[in-house]
């Protein structure tokens, strides 16, 4: 029994990163988390997947090596291998975490958390043993989410057969054949190992392209990229309901009213996440949920519980690591009572990992187009680019919208190499406010990637120099 | 965080204002929304209201001054804080006497370093917002460019960005508040501040429609006005009246009252009427503002019943007798004066039989009301009769509302006046 100013329930990036600020805030703090810290995103999620992307990226350079006079013979690709560094990059963040929660003097509660009344925590340790915590300020949820299959057409997560990113993250060898269920972040990213690594990848998805929430030249774009590495794009498919073998997974697969069937050594299963509420206490404690069983909060984080506070996948989509750490800050900041800028929810940059990278920020032009927004187009491709034909990364543009009064960045997609590092240039641009116009005056380096934003916002006005 | 205090727009048409008295003191503290200082503008005297917490640590404008809208007047800020580069030019008032403090304190500070202590000192604390250097406005460029556009001038608006800067939200905010500072000539109309949360429905100009506006503003002034004149018996809305009358005193209506339900009535069945002419298009509302002119000794001022259409006759005739009251008392505040959609002006108590009223833009009509007369008429079989009957004249922005349209409007009046039992379905 202790008491503390603020317990977060959760270590994963909404939580800790919540945790580390009311730290530093002079707040006595406490964690409950019963796996490793870091949450999904380091143990799950961004931080392995990258580490195998990573590996699929080297592979990928090792094969077109002849071109640039480094010829590699006997290449062999080992999954294993790939997937043992991942964990230990994965581990390494973990005790990072660790060691930054020492040196902020923050209390890790290991165990599972339930809400009491009164701003209190009951925490069930490992060993069985319970102890009752106490907040005097407020008890922040951040229990993220998790993947929930499909079990309405019988995908139901066996960890054998069918998967969860969970299963294939820690797989010892590539399958020969995969199917990837959902072209989100999560499948485009898994699909690029795979077939990095020698599997036959199929992607399905039920919406008409990839990477529904991207814009619709970048889904196109890399569609063209997956289909030339030789993976196979299906969308607009509706799935029936599959046949498990012993070795193998049978799922019927409908396009434009054509069916068939299709068969596979492992499913992955990349669609729908579900908020974890369940098992922490919350009908008991009355806090309520959405319609779509996400916390219902404020725009303080405030759950209908006075004291109660939830951020992160929990309370509510996108669900992405840096949106709960941002709303772990902010919650901090409300908590010690010091002034707080609210979270900026326009401006949150999305990223997705495969080659090429995809990221964006923003509206997209069929967003625009819902709004009835004027705007203008401009458009760079990396082909025109001379950093991009140095190291032979031709694929891909950089995409600006700029409205067509005043100039206001609307929205910014990129597909191409280090896409997801370029795409900052415009979420400080936005976040501030920058027109079209400050991005041409900021001088960019030659030769760079970036350059292709410059031409790109060029563009936009008319005034396109380099194409 | 300082916060500047500037010469508000307490008014929709408020140019400058007058700083009657300050109510609160160099050295006070004070709250968000604590009344600062009491202010005249063309239409009343309002409340200047802190929009920031601190101490009131300057005066910068003294007591019986004009000063034009978006004049720093005050400034709000920790007791501490340096606010001498906020005052930039401004020379101190009372010279040393007022606030020493404020004027030689940095100099203080800045000689006797070590003791001072330092701005950053607690680095993981909010650090203070940094404060505007005098003279140049910390702005984001996007906004910069709506100000531009819109006309609004930067020196009145009050950031909300980090540091006090202006960004995009506080130039709608101040859109939002009306007109700040008026560009002289604008050709369309700025639209008229609506309520958060209103429902209205913004209808695009068809071609048709802007061939009528243009022609017609050609021929006729800004506003091509047409008149239509209706008159009605009043009979079963005096019988109304004496029977509800004798249910108790709680019960007893105008005739002006339910003149006003009638009208809003009517006006949720011809949204065309109930409408702001906006230039490049007609505002229709989801609900009837309707404005009432009442005459005070300084003039005219149309206060507004909002919801008109949802209020029953009781609450109609309250609320109406309130809002003339404090009217002619100079206590109305402009939200109560401002957002109406369609007006109605009265001289019947003046014994005026008919007249024309001028429109109040950007209301697309406006109902004048006349005496209620006693008079012979010819009854249904042949006899006469005497009514008391109603003349009321209609003045109708053609560029908005077609002469058929007005008509109809009085038609749909005509028959909830002459049968008032249809107001209570």
């Amino acid at each position: 029994m202790a008491n503390f100013d603020v317990i977060y329930l959760g270590g994963g990036p909404a939580g800790y990163v919540g945790a580390l600020r009311s730290a530093q805030l002079g707040q006595s703090v406490a964690v409950v988390e019963r796996e490793g810290l870091g949450g999904t995103c380091v143990l799950w999620g961004c931080i392995p997947a990258k580490a195998l992307l990573e590996a699929a990226s080297i592979a990928q350079k090792v094969a077109k090596g002849k071109e640039f006079g480094v010829t590699a013979e006997k290449v062999t690709l080992d999954y294993g291998v790939a997937m043992k560094r991942s964990r230990q990059v994965s581990a390494q963040n973990s005790k990072g975490v660790e060691f930054l929660f020492k040196k902020n003097k923050i209390t890790w509660l290991k165990g599972t958390g339930v809400l009491g009344s009164n701003k209190t925590v009951k925490v069930t340790a490992a060993d069985g043993t319970v102890e009752t915590h106490t907040a005097t300020k407020g008890v922040v949820i951040a229990t993220g989410s998790r993947v929930k299959g499909l079990p309405q057409i019988g995908l139901e997560l066996d960890k054998s057969l069918v998967l969860s990113s969970d299963e294939a993250l820690t797989l010892d060898k590539a399958p020969a054949t995969l199917a990837v269920i959902g072209a989100g972040a999560v499948g485009c990213e898994f699909a690029d190992v795979f077939n990095a690594f020698g599997s036959k990848v199929t992607i399905l998805e039920v919406m008409p392209r990839i990477l529904p929430v991207e814009d619709e030249d970048c889904s196109v774009e890399l569609a063209k990229s997956f289909k030339k590495r030789g993976i196979e794009v299906i969308t607009g498919a509706k799935l029936g309901t599959i046949k498990k073998g012993k070795t193998n997974v049978t799922i019927p697969v409908e396009v434009n009213g054509e069916k068939k069937e299709l068969t596979f050594d492992k499913v992955l299963v990349a669609a729908g996440r579900a908020p974890n509420i369940e098992h922490i206490g919350l009908k008991e404690a009355g806090v309520q949920t959405t319609e779509r069983g996400f916390i219902k909060i404020n725009e303080r984080f405030e759950t209908s519980v006075k004291g109660i506070y939830a951020i992160g996948d929990v309370a509510g989509p996108p669900m992405l690591a840096h949106k709960g750490s941002r709303e772990g800050h902010v919650v901090a900041d409300i908590l010690a009572g010091h002034t707080h800028h609210p979270v900026n929810y326009g401006n949150i940059p999305n990223a997705t990992y495969c080659h090429p990278e995809v990221a964006s920020i923003g509206l997209t032009e069929g967003q625009c187009k819902e709004k009835g927004l004027k705007y203008t187009i401009g458009k760079f491709p990396f082909s025109a680019n001379g950093r991009a034909r140095t190291s032979g990364e031709t694929e891909g543009f950089v995409k600006v919208i700029r409205d067509e009064k005043h100039g206001e960045i609307l929205g910014a997609h990129i597909i191409g190499a280090h896409a997801t590092e370029m795409i900052h240039e415009f979420a400080v641009a936005r976040e501030n406010e920058y027109t079209v116009e400050e991005i041409d005056l900021a001088i960019h380096a030659h030769p760079t990637l970036s350059e292709a934003i410059a031409e790109a916002v060029l563009d936009s006005m008319g005034k396109m120099l380099h194409a | 965080m300082a916060t500047k205090v500037f010469m508000e727009a307490l008014s929709p048409t408020m140019e400058e204002g007058r700083l009657v008295t300050w109510l609160k003191q160099e050295g006070d503290a004070v709250k968000s929304g604590e009344v600062l200082a009491e202010v005249e503008t063309d239409k009343a005297v309002m409340e200047l209201t802190a929009r920031g917490d601190g101490v009131l640590r300057k005066q910068v404008v003294a007591a019986g001054t004009t000063a034009a809208v978006g004049t720093l007047v005050g400034i709000i800020a920790a007791a501490d804080e340096d606010i001498a580069s906020l005052l930039g030019g401004v020379a101190p008032s009372g010279a040393a006497s007022a606030a020493p403090a404020a004027a030689s304190a940095p100099a203080a500070a800045a000689a006797s370093a070590p003791a001072a202590p330092a701005p950053r000192a607690a680095a993981p604390a909010a650090p203070a917002a940094p404060v505007a250097s005098a003279g140049r406005a910390l702005v984001s460029p996007l906004a910069r460019r709506l100000a531009d556009e819109s006309g609004v001038s930067l020196g009145a608006v009050q950031g909300s960005g980090p540091g006090g800067r202006i960004v995009k939200r506080d130039i709608e905010a101040a859109l939002a508040r009306g007109p700040v500072a008026s560009t002289p000539s604008a050709p369309a109309r700025a639209a008229a501040p609506v309520r958060t949360g209103e429902a209205f429905e913004d209808i695009p100009l068809t071609q048709i429609r802007k061939t009528i506006a243009k022609r017609l503003s050609e021929s006729i002034g800004p506003i091509p006005t047409f008149y239509l004149t209706a008159e009605f018996d009043l009979s079963r809305v005096a019988e109304m009246r004496t029977a509800a009358l004798a249910l108790g005193e709680a019960f007893k209506v105008s005739f002006n009252d339910v003149i006003l339900k009638a009208v809003a009535t009517a006006l949720t069945q011809h949204p065309d009427v109930n409408a702001h002419w906006l230039g490049d298009r007609i505002r229709r509302f989801g609900g009837v503002h309707l404005g009432m002119a009442v005459a005070t000794d300084d003039g005219l001022i149309v206060p507004v019943i909002f919801d008109a259409d949802q209020k029953g006759l009781r609450e109609i005739s309250a609320e109406a007798k309130t809002l003339a009251k404090k009217a002619r008392e100079r206590k109305l505040k402009p939200e109560e004066f401002t957002g109406s959609s369609f007006s109605v002006s009265n001289l019947g108590m003046m014994q005026i039989d008919q007249f024309t009223a001028i429109i109040n833009p950007p209301e697309v009509g406006i109902l004048a009301i006349g005496a209620i007369e006693e008079k012979v008429v010819v009854g249904p079989d042949g006899g006469f009769t005497v009514q008391p009957r109603l003349r009321v004249t209609m003045s109708c922005d053609h560029r908005a509302v077609d002469g058929a349209v007005g008509a109809a409007f009085l038609q749909t009046l005509r028959r909830l006046i002459e049968n008032p039992l249809l107001l209570s379905f």
